[in-house]
């Protein structure tokens, strides 16, 4: 496990752009190991955008990827992959028709010659989500469609969590859920980032990310205003920052600034 | 066949019975409505002709409703990917006639004429595919499209319309002879062997890993009840049926049977067993989580199609050695809508993610027996027409309610 310190995953002096809308600004972000890290921002702050970077879905005009401290290229989603980079989409992304390990194996399969071997995949599924103290769930052989939402979002997290993953990325877990469900995922989520995984938690519930969050970042119009610790900031400051790009001495200074000075804010 | 949600090891019977009702009553029926149609036909019938329950009219729907039923397979893969080939009547038509013809006037033997059908629809399957997943146009209209031309190709096989007979002996023996006595026997054998070792396997290597499994009880009930009611069908079909058994015997089990038997075991082999069937589902189910986990869903549209013009070429085969020719009808009028009855009777749905290839054969079953049923019982055949295309609708109108059900539910 890395120190605290080094963050396990870091991005530096992101742009990206469509055509001719910069959606990401020299954007800098550090995900650390064993931590959850809150990614807050209006809609259209570039959420979105940045996590497609960091999965290989979107290429990037300039900027540097390292991981574990190593300078690495992430070109498409295999290469994201390969880095135990995994992501867990606000629409889930499973298969209704499915049981709980055919979705969590999809494209995956373990195989024994030309037959599936369900068996063992049956085993792997179950161990993993006894691992994540799932208990809400009653066969793994159940079918997707009759999950709660809860449920179902347990199920695409631990789908994340199978592969040795390193960096899970959760878009909005929670957004669709009622409040007993919602304790229930968020709990999950700290249960990954103890056990030594890097957990972005994407959200709009500052109740959630004050719940669970070690650090937050916080984006405004594409540029990454702030990257503090979740202890240091209020509730009031996160909506600033979220709203108008700084709080106090936190996030852009008061004046129009360049790009360069935009990212003072960061530290921690 | 999947265990039931208990966290025991081994479910006990009362429990897989009372999951089994509880699916049924959340909108799941499975097979049960086909179970059901059949059970309720054949006593109707039985009771308003009682020579519909004879060993000799047992053999005729075998033989009646092979042709359907194989082509109902294939349109199954179609089907759970929530598609729709319209054309697989027409191109059982066209592949079968083509067989004909090369062997009427090129005198091929049958097996290259064969292969030839069966390559036909492996091609027109290829092009069906790619328009629907590359070019992108709705298979509703693609393979409307193709049922239109498919028509006139078969026209011009068949020269505008003559009826070219079929002479090949062993194309012939298809649809029109039965096994030997010993060799229903030793087909039932191997087959009831087959079905009781694959699940025995299953169920002790699960419990051997200890992974739930079905109650020992359960699974000789299924191997107990395959084996009487196929003991009893081949009892039967054994029976002599013809008139005059000084003149020609006629007795033994279609060799219609075996064919389908061979195809619905390999083919749910592929749908169950296999990461391509595992894909087929995952894609009926949610494209876009079939597309991020890395699956090639436009390759596997593709096979879809190719697989069902391919089964709907053999369909086309066995209905051309039953009527012992083809005609510019073959494939026509009524068989695409009885084949994509019997899958939407036997339980596969029409919105995709669905199915199994077993729906082909009780939905098959459901379908020939209306079929054969009417036939005895009325001289007019708007009636039968009327009333299969009801039931196609009861069944459409039990799958659209069931997901409904289901979706209800799911959503707690």
């Amino acid at each position: 496990m890395t120190s605290e310190d080094t963050p396990l995953l870091e991005l530096r002096g992101l742009h990206k752009s469509f055509g001719p809308v910069q959606v990401l600004r020299d954007v800098d972000f550090a995900i650390n190991a064993g931590a959850v890290t809150a990614l807050v921002g209006d809609n259209g702050a570039g959420k979105s955008t940045l996590v497609k970077c960091i999965s290989g879905i979107y290429g990037h005009d300039s900027g540097e990827f390292l991981f574990d401290g190593r300078p690495v290229n992430i070109h498409g989603p295999r290469d994201a992959a390969a880095l135990g980079i995994e992501i867990v989409y606000q629409d889930l992304a499973l298969c209704d028709n499915l049981d709980i390990v055919q979705n969590m194996f999809l494209g995956r399969e373990r195989r024994v010659g030309l037959v599936l071997d369900d068996d063992t995949m049956e085993q792997l599924a179950a161990k993993t989500l006894s691992d994540l103290a799932v208990r809400t769930v009653k066969s793994v052989r159940q079918r997707v469609s009759s999950l709660s939402g809860g449920q179902r979002q347990t199920v695409a997290i631990a789908k994340a969590v199978l592969w040795n993953s390193r960096v899970v990325i959760l878009d909005e877990p929670t957004a669709a859920l009622g409040v007993a469900q919602t304790a229930q995922v968020l709990e999950l989520v700290r249960r990954l980032a103890d056990s030594g995984l890097a957990v972005v938690l994407i959200s709009h519930n500052m109740n959630d990310v004050f719940a669970v969050a070690d650090r937050i970042a916080a984006l405004y119009l594409g540029r990454m205003v702030a990257q503090v610790k979740a202890s240091e900031v209020t509730h009031a400051q996160v909506v600033e920052l979220i709203t108008a790009g700084r709080s106090g001495n936190l996030g852009l200074p008061p004046e129009n600034g360049s790009s360069s000075n935009a990212d003072n804010g960061v530290e921690s | 066949m999947t265990n039931a949600g208990t966290t025991q090891p081994v479910a006990s019977l009362t429990a897989h019975v009372a999951a089994y009702w509880r699916r049924v009553r959340g909108g799941d029926m499975g097979a049960l409505p086909a179970v059901l149609g059949i059970l309720v036909l054949v006593v109707g019938f039985s009771l308003a002709r009682p020579v519909f329950f004879s060993a000799t009219n047992f053999a005729n729907l075998l033989f009646q409703g092979a042709a359907v039923t194989v082509i109902a397979m294939g349109l199954i893969f179609v089907l759970l990917l929530g598609e729709i080939d319209l054309s697989a009547g027409y191109t059982s038509g066209v592949c079968a006639s083509l067989a004909a013809i090369l062997m009427l006037e090129q005198h091929m033997p049958w097996y290259f004429a064969i292969a030839i059908a069966l390559l036909t629809g492996v091609v027109t399957g290829l092009v069906l595919g790619m328009l629907v997943s590359k070019v992108g146009i709705p298979s509703f209209v693609v393979t409307l499209a193709a049922f239109l031309s498919f028509q006139g190709v078969l026209l011009l096989i068949v020269k505008q319309g003559q009826i070219i007979s079929i002479q090949d002996s062993t194309i012939l023996k298809i649809g029109n002879n039965n096994l030997p006595i010993w060799a229903g026997w030793v087909f039932y054998g191997v087959s009831i062997a087959g079905y009781a070792g694959v699940q025995l396997y299953r169920t002790l290597r699960r419990s051997a890993k200890g992974l739930t499994r079905d109650p020992m009880s359960l699974v000789a009930l299924r191997i107990g009840a395959l084996a009487v009611a196929g003991g009893v069908a081949v009892y039967i079909l054994n029976l002599e049926r013809s008139f005059n058994p000084a003149r020609t015997s006629l007795r033994g089990v279609p060799i219609v049977v075996p064919i389908v038997v061979i195809l619905l075991v390999a083919l749910t082999f592929v749908l169950s067993r296999t990461t391509y069937g595992l894909h087929l589902y995952a894609v009926g189910g949610n494209v876009e989580a079939a597309r991020r986990a890395g699956i090639a869903t436009d390759r596997l549209r593709i096979s879809a199609f190719v697989i069902c013009s391919t089964l709907a070429a053999i369909g086309g085969i066995i209905a051309a050695s039953r009527d012992n020719s083809v005609s510019p009808t073959s494939g026509g009028s009524n068989v695409l809508l009885y084949a994509v009855g019997a899958a939407v009777i036997g339980g596969t749905s029409l919105f995709g993610g669905k199915g199994r290839v077993l729906d082909a054969v009780l939905g098959g079953a459901v379908v020939a027996i209306i079929d054969n049923g009417m036939n005895l019982l009325t001289e007019s055949s708007w009636i039968k027409y009327v009333v299969t295309g009801l039931v196609l609708l009861a069944a459409a109108g039990v799958d659209a309610l069931s997901r409904r059900r289901a979706a209800a539910r799911g959503l707690s």
